[in-house]
């Protein structure tokens, strides 16, 4: 019975939505912002109510909305561990971002659009999480795309920031053309969309079999597409042209994790098609070490996290390859609390300095923001993957699946997580640490934000803090209770933690974590005791140091490969085809009926006599054909 | 059917043949004179040889009635407007000469198509029993008043709704000062 | 009386259908031939008694009153329709000097 409060979970960002952008000229900000915050924390109770409340999974079915022949489409939520962990996580972090979101964005001249636009990207992303079938979840991917598309725009005015928008979308379609085909190569194998339909009878073909590969090659290309990986990763970056709320939200806790949500979800096809699976690690680890790499020389701090969430995504994909779900969908929740609050950390930052995100004009921020600076240590930490904060705990269950699976795999893992150490503290250094590099007028302008951020700020520290003991491995005897809360749902788990021997389990644990600490200590004495800043845009750098600068040169080969024939294509033959052969067409009509008109106008003499000698005739036709026919 | 022998009375038919070719010469001069005036004057004769076709098949209230209506009033309203409106020969305007080769062609054609549709009925037998008094006033007024009394007063107001338009027709506009 | 009856017996009325259909095709002429508005009005009368003719020869053809009755309410209709027309007849005349109804061609398309 307590399951049927699923159905107002989505229902109520929706509600703050609607309210607030119908009325978002005749509001205050602070108003608006507590009225989109509201809207987000009663669906976070509602889900802690069903956390507890339900037993196993419930379906909640509202209405019979697609029934044509043999296909049936309800429209209802399916409520299990993995729906409400994910509900748990969109709704806890997405409430504490709002809250966050009335500091940043109150000053901000729409800033009640954007609140709008918020509760609309979480109605969306609980559709997502909730559905219990694909065609949902298909809406709600295809909703957070839009809201993602509208809130890295938001800034409209800027022209730069619309092509970012429409360079997330664009690639998201992309992913999202894969999707679709294997939703409708799912329908057309088993007859049925429904989760727990489709999962039953994909365990009647068993494993190798060619069209589930098919498929879950299909719903792969989606979710690279969602989650940025190597190839459609390059929005991410762009994407951090919007404010920096979205970034946290929308860009490293909730939407970008909704690629893995689809595969965790059909977990059980994965586990049957081992091709895909070994395709997944492949674009994981790639994507993993892709990040890390170009993540040492960026200079903005957006940009900086924006590859390092590149990065972890790239972790989480890994897990998943490897056939540890629970694992990968332990990263995400850790993940979630740590990347928003190194997020948010950063726009507190940027709020400090007036707007300035470029690293090489900070420094020394250590003394004068003393709160940010404690929150984006703990942030720090934790995805450094230093015990006994969070990072730690999904990071290492995530590096001993690997072991198991293949001792080069597990190298080139931890050869990441250095990189990712290395790189976040030369963020944190160079932001907070030694003099301070910025304007005089900066200085004074100095100030720490107001609770109504550092609030948000200090919860999510103590997340990433503690979040990590929601799993603790049995090898410290701890119960392993999230993977365990997990099991119902992730039904292809193939990774168990036990297998591993204990000895060795210990050594691959801490052997890497005195290395993090001498890669903390090296980069401190590069960055602080070294002072050594990074170059200016405009020196000359040589080698594999430029390639990597120039982010591998991505872009630019994108550019040339894709945009330029396809600017090329549409330009000159389909603007072609368009302005003479369509236009051509619809107007030829017209001009046709006019010139019929004209010639049948000519009957028309105004002469009686024509018009008596027309009446005879018709009357002898008339005559002639009844009496003769 | 139409070449049958003429049975009986000669004289009775003989009438009836002279009748039809007076209406037939009159007609064709209403339709050619130059005059109007001489128009009207064999429009009258046609009426009048009409009247007496109507005198041969036993309608006679009909015959009365058609000499006062149409001779009395419709040809007499003719004249009238005739007369105001001053035609007289010079006046006449006449048509070319293709579009008068092309009217009698087009009634040519018409008459043709039309009597060769006759031509293909075949008509039932007259009536055996023909009472000599149908066509009096008495017979007449009973079948009108009784059977067909509703048109009858339809017609009354159809009358009063033409009455109506032609005099507002007729009206002259009113000069501007 | 009885020697007019046998009239009907003895011209079929074959006879009377085409003389009503001369005199009808002579009135179509006669409205196409002519250019002056009356002579045209005149040929409408004449197309019209033609008609009254051909009904009173089926009336006493079938031994049946009506058709005398309908010859009146076309009498009716000829000669409403008349006082009409000569009506507007005279409205044209005075807007454009003449009767030729060639002139009256404004509703040109």
């Amino acid at each position: 019975m307590i399951q049927n409060i699923a159905w107002a979970i989505p229902f109520f960002p929706l509600i703050g939505f609607m309210a607030i952008y119908l009325l978002r000229t005749k509001m205050p900000a602070k108003l608006a912002g507590g009225i989109a915050s509201l809207m987000v924390f009663l669906p976070f109770l509602a889900s802690i109510a069903l956390f507890f409340g339900v037993d196993k999974s419930a379906t909640v079915t509202l209405f019979d909305w697609i029934s044509v022949g043999s296909i049936n489409v309800p429209f209802s939520f399916y409520i299990d561990p993995l729906s409400i962990t994910m509900m748990l996580i969109v709704t806890g972090v997405g409430f504490l971002i709002h809250v966050y979101s009335i500091g940043y964005m109150g000053h901000d001249e729409n800033a009640n659009t954007f609140f709008s636009y918020l509760n609309l990207f979480i109605f969306f992303m609980l559709m997502l999480v909730m559905g219990s079938n694909y065609v949902i979840l298909f809406i709600g991917w295809e909703g957070v795309g839009l809201c993602s598309y509208l809130l890295i725009g938001f800034w409209h005015k800027n022209t730069e920031y619309n092509n970012a928008a429409r360079k997330a979308f664009v690639m998201n379609r992309i992913g999202d053309l894969g999707f679709l085909l294997g939703i409708i190569l799912i329908f057309f194998t088993f007859g049925t969309a429904t989760f727990t339909d489709v999962f039953a009878k994909a365990s009647i073909l068993g494993s190798g079999n060619e069209v589930i590969t098919l498929i879950t090659l299909l719903l792969l290309v989606g979710a690279v597409g969602k989650s940025a990986q190597i190839p459609l990763f390059t929005w991410l970056p762009d994407a951090m042209a919007g404010p920096t709320p979205v970034s946290a939200l929308i860009h490293a806790a909730t939407m970008v994790t909704a690629g893995i949500y689809l595969i965790a979800r059909s977990s059980i096809m994965y586990s049957l098609a081992p091709f895909t699976l070994d395709v997944i690690v492949v674009v994981g680890l790639a994507t993993a070490v892709f990040g890390a790499t170009v993540g040492i020389f960026q200079n903005d701090i957006k940009k900086v996290l924006a590859y390092s969430t590149v990065s972890q995504l790239g972790y989480m994909f890994f897990a998943l390859g490897l056939g540890a779900f629970s694992s990968a969908m332990f990263h995400v929740t850790t993940h979630a609390f740590f990347k928003a609050l190194l997020f948010l950390g950063a726009g507190s930052v940027i709020h400090a300095l007036g707007g300035e995100q470029d690293i090489r004009k900070m420094g020394g921020l250590r003394k004068a923001i003393p709160t940010t600076y404690a929150v984006f240590l703990i942030g720090t930490i934790a995805i450094a993957g230093i015990p006994p904060l969070a990072g730690f705990f999904s990071k290492d269950a995530i590096l001993a699946a690997a072991f198991e699976h293949s001792k080069v795999l597990w190298g080139i893992g931890v050869a990441t997580a250095f990189i990712t150490c290395f790189y976040m503290f030369r963020l944190l250094f160079l932001t907070f640490a030694g003099e301070f590099r910025g304007t005089t007028e900066q200085k004074h302008h100095l100030h720490e934000s107001p609770k109504v951020m550092t609030i948000p700020l200090v919860i999510l520290a103590i997340l990433s803090a503690v979040g990590g003991f929601l799993n603790i491995p049995a090898i410290f005897g701890g119960t392993e209770a999230f993977t365990s809360y997990l099991k119902p749902s992730l039904g292809g788990q193939t990774f168990e933690p036990s297998h591993v021997e204990h000895n060795v389990e210990l050594i691959t644990m801490f052997v890497p974590v005195l290395v993090l600490a001498a890669i903390v200590f090296i980069a401190y004495k590069v960055f602080v005791a070294g002072k050594r800043i990074p170059a200016d845009d405009r020196t000359e750098r040589s080698g594999i140091v430029r390639i990597i600068y120039n982010k591998y040169f991505i872009d630019e080969s994108y550019s040339f490969l894709f945009v330029k024939p396809y600017e090329l294509l549409s330009g000159k033959v389909l603007s072609w085809i368009d302005t003479k052969l369509v236009d051509g067409a619809v107007n030829g009509i017209g001009t046709l009926m006019l010139r019929c008109g004209a010639t049948i106008r000519k009957v028309q003499t105004g002469s009686v006599s024509l018009y008596l000698f027309l009446i005879v005739g018709g009357l002898i036709a008339m005559v002639a054909y009844l009496w003769f026919i | 059917m139409l070449l049958a022998p003429i049975k009986g009375n000669k004289r009775m038919s003989l009438i009836f043949y002279i009748l039809a070719t007076l209406a037939v010469v009159s007609a064709l001069g209403v339709v050619f004179a130059r005059n109007p005036i001489n128009s009207v004057l064999l429009l009258i004769s046609t009426f009048l040889t009409i009247a007496g076709q109507y005198i041969l098949l036993n309608a006679q209230f009909l015959a009365v009635v058609h000499i006062i209506v149409y001779m009395g009033a419709i040809m007499v309203l003719f004249v009238f407007v005739i007369m105001l409106l001053n035609l007289n020969k010079d006046k006449e305007p006449y048509k070319k000469l293709l579009s008068k080769v092309a009217a009698v062609i087009s009634s040519g054609i018409l008459l043709l198509v039309l009597l060769a549709s006759v031509a293909k009925v075949s008509l039932a037998t007259p009536a055996a029993t023909l009472s000599p008094n149908m066509g009096l006033v008495k017979n007449i007024g009973l079948v009108l008043f009784r059977d067909y009394l509703f048109p009858f007063e339809t017609a009354s107001i159809l009358f009063l709704g033409a009455m109506v338009g032609a005099v507002v027709l007729g009206k002259r506009e009113p000069k501007k000062a | 009386m009885e020697k007019i009856i046998s009239v009907i017996q003895v011209v079929p009325i074959e006879h009377y259908i085409v003389l009503s259909l001369i005199l009808f095709c002579i009135g179509i002429m006669g409205v196409l031939f002519r250019k002056n508005a009356i002579v045209i009005l005149m040929s409408v009368e004449l197309m019209l008694n033609s008609i009254n003719l051909l009904l009173a020869a089926f009336s006493a053809y079938h031994a049946d009153p009506s058709g005398q009755i309908f010859v009146f309410f076309i009498m009716v209709v000829a000669a409403a329709e008349v006082a009409v027309g000569l009506s507007i007849l005279v409205t044209m005349k005075r807007n454009n000097d003449s009767v030729d109804i060639d002139l009256l061609n404004r509703l040109k398309g």
